[in-house]
């Protein structure tokens, strides 16, 4: 839509800033928070600009964290968030790529079974089946560890639908000239069906990293030892203070510290992430 | 460099539908043969079965002196250019080139040396390190046939590899396929639908109708005497005009209960003729023009000089000895 209509353009960026206020404002608000000190938080007026307490607020965190909740310091949780995260992205990729390309290029028995049968875990989430994944995790003795934290995670239907649509797009030729170039199997999925979809496997990372960094109901269950709190289910430990208010300036440095991981895949990935989405040429 | 082989093939799909039946060719070494025929004729399969990459429910196929049936494409020492292409897009014109002979084992100086022949080949040595979508169609096409040449197969298989160009540059590859061919004497098997490609083009054509050979023969002995009525209307163009005996008086007793066939070529304007045509419509083809027209209820095309006169109904006679005669029910020809 070409138009000239000065009106029009001053409505459009008054409603996108709008949006962005929307947006930005509880984040301001958390980071003004994380600037000040307890006290100033819980006097009844809510400052709006960054107060003088930054570095000690954050400082602390790093370093010892808050004691009172039984939560290690931020870095600790960090790190088990940043692996969490990692694995379950790399391995819901791994599994997924690997089950497309079964599904897609190979005429093996009991194969529409076998795509159903994933097609089915779509409607059990970890939620709906969270007392026997717990139980079974459980038994296997895989509680406060990676594995109990993420294998149980890692399948993924969705992701193995995007790679059966990315792959259904490559030519069947392309197939062809690989069998007669002598690309076995392996050799075609190496050569040719990873290099083709590595923009969506970017895309995919960072939706996928992010699921895994925002888990909260399942880390919180499977979880007692500190060494294996991660970041999310930490937040929520440090604001349910037993005897006492919730040090909200802590509470907030973290939630920031904890927001950074994220947008920095996100906008690191960026260019290939759009590009895994909007790209169709094969 | 091998001669190649069909002995009675046939394919039928899964479901019991046969596409491809009794198809027997005895390719020569260094032969250009030419697959011919309209779309579902089989042709595209039959190569494919060539090729390796359909399973073949009937028959045999030798490349050299080896049955091949049951061996994969990789090992069957041949090189296939594809309709689209089907270049690797991530990697460069040159990886292209050198996936086949890598995945061989190729020693990387031969490797190198190859593809630079075939670079120099093709002239597309200024394009080895772009990727395939930095290419126009034509170069596509080259780094394609490439792929092919560095493998230094005993026979390429072209699968309509001109379809997705245009008419000009159809025309500039094409002589360029006929001259590397010549060039390199490696036994070729082409797919085409195009009936003028497979005439400039073929060594040999062969004629494809319903999963059937219909004629095999040189390009002139197809265009001069055609085996069958689909033949003949399917190789030359204007098509051969195919009329009922009736419609044309005057003709010997043996022919008198057939499908008489006139190449528009072969019919001219006379004062006197035996043919009456009613004219319906008129082509202007530059140096030639394509009158159509009707005569006695069958429909009549002739091709004349562009600065011969024009009338409502023009009396026309035929070329003595032009005409090809059919049996009506079988539509084979009868000498």
């Amino acid at each position: 839509m070409i138009e000239n209509r000065p009106g029009l353009t001053l409505l459009a960026h008054l409603t996108l800033m709008a949006g962005v206020v929307i947006v930005a404002l509880p984040v301001w608000v958390a980071f003004v928070a994380s600037t000040h000190t307890a006290t100033d938080f819980m006097s009844g007026t809510i400052p709006l600009w960054p107060g003088p307490h930054l570095v000690e607020n954050y400082a602390r965190m790093l370093d010892t964290g808050v004691s009172t909740s039984g939560t290690p310091p931020v870095g600790t949780m960090m790190l088990n968030s940043l692996v969490m995260a990692l694995l379950i992205a790399c391995g819901k990729i791994a599994i997924s790529i690997t089950s497309a390309f079964a599904i897609v290029y190979f005429r093996f028995p009991l194969r529409t079974l076998a795509f159903w049968c994933i097609f089915i875990t779509l409607m059990l989430p970890v939620e709906v089946r969270i007392v026997p994944t717990f139980q079974v995790v459980a038994d296997l003795g895989m509680l406060n560890s990676y594995a109990g934290l993420t294998i149980p995670l890692i399948a993924s239907a969705t992701a193995t639908f995007l790679f059966r649509q990315v792959f259904l797009t490559i030519p069947d030729e392309l197939t062809e000239a690989a069998r007669i170039d002598g690309a076995g199997p392996m050799k075609f999925f190496r050569d040719i069906l990873l290099p083709l979809s590595r923009t969506n496997i970017a895309a995919l990372f960072v939706i996928l990293f992010i699921y895994g960094w925002n888990q909260y109901l399942w880390p919180l269950l499977i979880t007692t030892s500190s060494d294996y709190y991660t970041i999310v289910a930490g937040i929520k430990r440090m604001a349910d203070a037993v005897d006492g208010l919730p040090q909200w300036h802590l509470v907030m440095a973290t939630a920031m510290l904890a927001m950074l991981p994220p947008v920095a895949v996100v906008i690191g990935m960026q260019r290939l992430f759009v590009k895994g989405l909007v790209e169709t040429e094969k | 460099m091998a001669s190649i082989t069909l002995d009675k093939v046939g394919k039928i799909y899964a479901g019991g539908t046969r596409a491809v039946g009794d198809v027997s060719i005895d390719i020569a070494d260094g032969e250009f043969i030419v697959l011919v025929g309209p779309s579902g004729c089989g042709k595209s399969t039959l190569l494919r079965m060539v090729a390796g990459l359909e399973a073949i429910s009937e028959g045999t196929v030798r490349i050299g002196n080896r049955v091949v049936n049951d061996i994969e494409p990789a090992d069957r020492d041949i090189a296939m250019v594809f309709q689209n292409y089907a270049l690797y897009p991530h990697m460069s014109v040159r990886q292209n080139l050198a996936y086949g002979l890598k995945n061989r084992r190729t020693p990387r100086a031969e490797i190198e040396r190859r593809v630079a022949q075939a670079a120099a080949i093709l002239q597309i040595g200024p394009f080895l390190d772009r990727k395939p979508r930095a290419l126009s169609g034509g170069q596509r096409q080259r780094v394609a046939m490439g792929r092919a040449i560095v493998r230094e197969p005993a026979a390429f298989l072209f699968d309509e590899p001109l379809s997705n160009l245009d008419a000009k540059l159809r025309v500039t590859m094409r002589l360029e396929i006929k001259e590397l061919q010549r060039r390199l004497r490696t036994t070729s098997i082409y797919v085409t639908h195009d009936q003028l490609e497979a005439m400039t083009l073929a060594d040999r054509l062969v004629v494809l109708n319903a999963g059937r050979i219909e004629q095999i023969g040189t390009p002139l002995e197809v265009y001069r005497k055609p085996a069958s009525t689909f033949v003949a209307g399917f190789i030359g163009s204007p098509a051969m005009n195919l009329i009922s005996s009736r419609a044309v008086p005057h003709l010997p007793a043996a022919a008198q209960a057939g499908t008489i066939g006139i190449r528009p070529e072969d019919l001219s304007v006379a004062p006197d003729g035996p043919l009456e045509m009613e004219v319906l419509a008129v082509e202007e083809l530059g140096a030639q023009r394509l009158v159509h027209g009707q005569t006695g209820g069958e429909r009549l095309t002739v091709a004349m000089p562009s600065d011969a006169p024009l009338s409502d109904t023009l009396r026309l006679t035929y070329r003595p000895g032009s005409l090809h005669l059919f049996h009506p029910e079988t539509g084979r020809r009868i000498d």
